[in-house]
């Protein structure tokens, strides 16, 4: 009875938050129109981040390269094939799972902080590429004048912030509503079990690396397709736009919202974005230390991160059963560490 | 009769100290079979290497009359072999149902194979009868992690039975267990199906002589005796063994 009330609580929080979405460039200036259609891009790469680390179990410091891939292969179609942002969309979400699965040979094997390191290395790698391949990318310059997208064939191109970022926010509805079918789905079940106890899954006959890999390449091409929201948002990328700074900032968001939590990698993501990008002009040059107070303040009070608030104010679920172990969801929700 | 499973030889060495020197096992379908001896004689050593996540320096293990010592556990699993830890193994921020529904899932062959979800059906309606088995019903819906340590091995019976083994390793399964969860673990493992064979290891001699038809008594290693319960309770070697090795 109480988990129905808390469901319908939480829907109609949803429904609220997409509602306030919808309606915000009305309600804003064009520049935060423009911060909130950025800010939705990079929502959507930690969805990917939340996929991997909460979901999967594999704490990720490298989203930034399928992210990046997916933003310049869009930024490379868009200024020379074509401007249709389904098109667009595809192929960033294909250039990002394509890079994700060659990388899938490095990281499937290694777990915990092994996995972190090798991923930070690819998405520096990655930025590293992206400043000397200029004939390609513009070098450290970015490519800068990308048409505005038209999001199908034959409507007009999105003119105006308020039309990027409505794109944006479709685009990112659908995206994150197809992550959480897709986490009700066998795959999901079997991705959740992994992050428990990989080896008991192992031992149950299941291919483990094999799921991972699919994990890896699943959040790879979400995160391509949050490159190409990038581009629409921004129409301008260059490999700044995908350092280790960005790396950083979204493990964060998705630690501050809860990693098991798609929805509270939305919110962690956006939380960070905003601290960094409002804060900016309010207390100049004081983000960084705002933040940091705010991952260590969300660390120690709530380790399940915001989305797990709720665990922390309510009693255990069975009466019947003896809890000597840790609350299994919020412990989950902490990157895990082992080996 | 031929066996089941089959070891030959089996070595396993951890720098100089000698795990496994030449241990020979087979155990028959059906059959109840028991591995017991004092600390460090290699049982469990033994049961890692049937199951797979060990791998011996010399030896064979044959499973249904096919070589699986180049076989992970993951691919034993799928031929048949299961293995209860002797800690719980259970996937804590699942319920218990989606626990089993997980372990079915590697064997289910649904009848529909291309409709969406009928794999996880299939496994679902498996579930079931299982968890009510195991008398685990009641928290079908509780996530695993909150279950009390004699309801998670119970869970971990189901998981086993889920995956239609054609043989189960039990590691120390009474471990950590009350003297109520002992009588009800005893009562599931005697009820199991007989098409279902059991190596069991255990350290309580009463357990070991309720549930097992033949004994093999490691020491140090190697094979020190073989045979029926009562052979074994009477025999004056492995009394020694013991005296030895516990002392």
């Amino acid at each position: 009875m109480r988990d129905e009330v808390v469901r319908r609580a939480r829907g109609a929080v949803a429904a609220l938050v997409l509602a306030g979405l919808v309606v915000a460039p009305w309600a804003v200036d064009d520049y935060t129109t423009a911060i909130l259609a950025r800010t939705l891009a990079l929502a959507l790469v930690g969805v990917s981040v939340a996929l991997l680390t909460g979901v999967a179990g594999m704490p990720t410091l490298g989203q930034t390269a399928p992210y990046a891939a997916g933003a310049y292969a869009c930024a490379v179609l868009g200024s020379r094939i074509s401007d249709v942002g389904v098109v667009q969309l595809a192929v960033a979400a294909a250039a990002g799972a394509v890079l994700a699965a060659l990388t899938v040979p490095l990281v499937v094997h290694a777990r915990g902080v092994i996995v972190l390191m090798i991923t930070l290395a690819i998405g520096e790698l990655v930025v590293t590429v992206l400043g000397r391949w200029r004939s390609v990318t513009g070098g450290t310059d970015g490519l800068a004048g990308i048409p505005a997208v038209r999001p199908f064939w034959g409507l007009p191109p999105l003119a105006s912030d308020q039309a990027r970022y409505l794109y944006a926010l479709v685009v990112v509805a659908t995206l994150v509503g197809a992550v959480l079918v897709l986490l009700r789905t066998r795959a999901g079940l079997l991705l959740r079990a992994g992050r428990d106890d990989e080896t008991r899954l192992r031992a149950s006959g299941h291919r483990v690396p094999l799921y991972v890999a699919g994990a890896h390449v699943a959040a790879g091409a979400i995160a391509g397709a949050a490159g190409s929201l990038l581009v629409v948002a921004q129409q301008y990328i260059s490999p700044a736009d995908f350092g280790f700074d960005t790396s950083a900032l979204l493990l964060l968001g998705v630690v501050i919202g809860g990693t098991a939590s798609v929805g509270g990698a939305l919110v962690g993501a956006a939380l960070v974005i905003a601290v960094r990008d409002w804060l900016f002009g309010v207390l100049p040059g004081h983000a960084p230390l705002v933040l940091g107070v705010l991952f260590v303040a969300t660390v120690y009070l709530l380790p399940g991160g915001v989305s797990r608030a709720r665990g922390r104010l309510r009693p255990p679920r069975a009466a019947s059963a003896r809890s000597d172990a840790p609350p299994a969801r919020d412990r989950a929700t902490i990157p895990e560490l082992r080996r | 009769m031929t066996c089941l499973l089959s070891a030959e030889d089996v070595s396993v060495r951890y720098g100089s100290l000698a795990a496994l020197a030449g241990v020979d096992l087979c155990v028959h379908d059906g059959q109840r079979h028991a591995l017991i001896g004092p600390n460090g004689a290699g049982k469990t050593t033994l049961l890692n290497v049937l199951g797979g996540s060990t791998r011996p320096q010399r030896g064979t293990v044959r499973f249904a009359g096919r070589d699986v010592g180049r076989l992970g556990p993951a691919a034993r699993a799928r031929r048949g072999i299961n293995r209860i830890h002797q800690r719980p193994a259970v996937f804590a921020t699942l319920t218990a149902t989606e626990n089993v529904v997980v372990a079915a899932l590697p064997r289910v062959i649904p009848q529909r194979r291309w409709w969406p979800g009928a794999r996880r059906r299939d496994a679902h309606h498996r579930a079931g009868p299982l968890l009510e088995q195991m008398g685990l019903a009641d928290v079908a819906a509780v996530p695993a992690g909150h279950l009390a340590h004699g309801q998670r091995r119970q869970l971990e019976i189901a998981m086993a039975l889920a995956g239609r083994p054609r043989l189960l390793l039990l590691d120390e399964p009474a471990a950590g267990l009350s003297a109520v969860e002992v009588g009800r673990l005893v009562e599931l493992l005697q009820a199991l199906p007989r098409a279902v064979a059991v190596l069991l290891v255990e350290h309580r001699l009463d357990l070991v002589y309720a549930l097992s038809d033949t004994v093999t008594v490691l020491r140090d290693g190697r094979t020190l005796a073989a045979g029926t319960p009562d052979e074994i309770r009477s025999s004056p070697l492995v009394r020694q063994a013991y005296a030895d090795g516990v002392a």
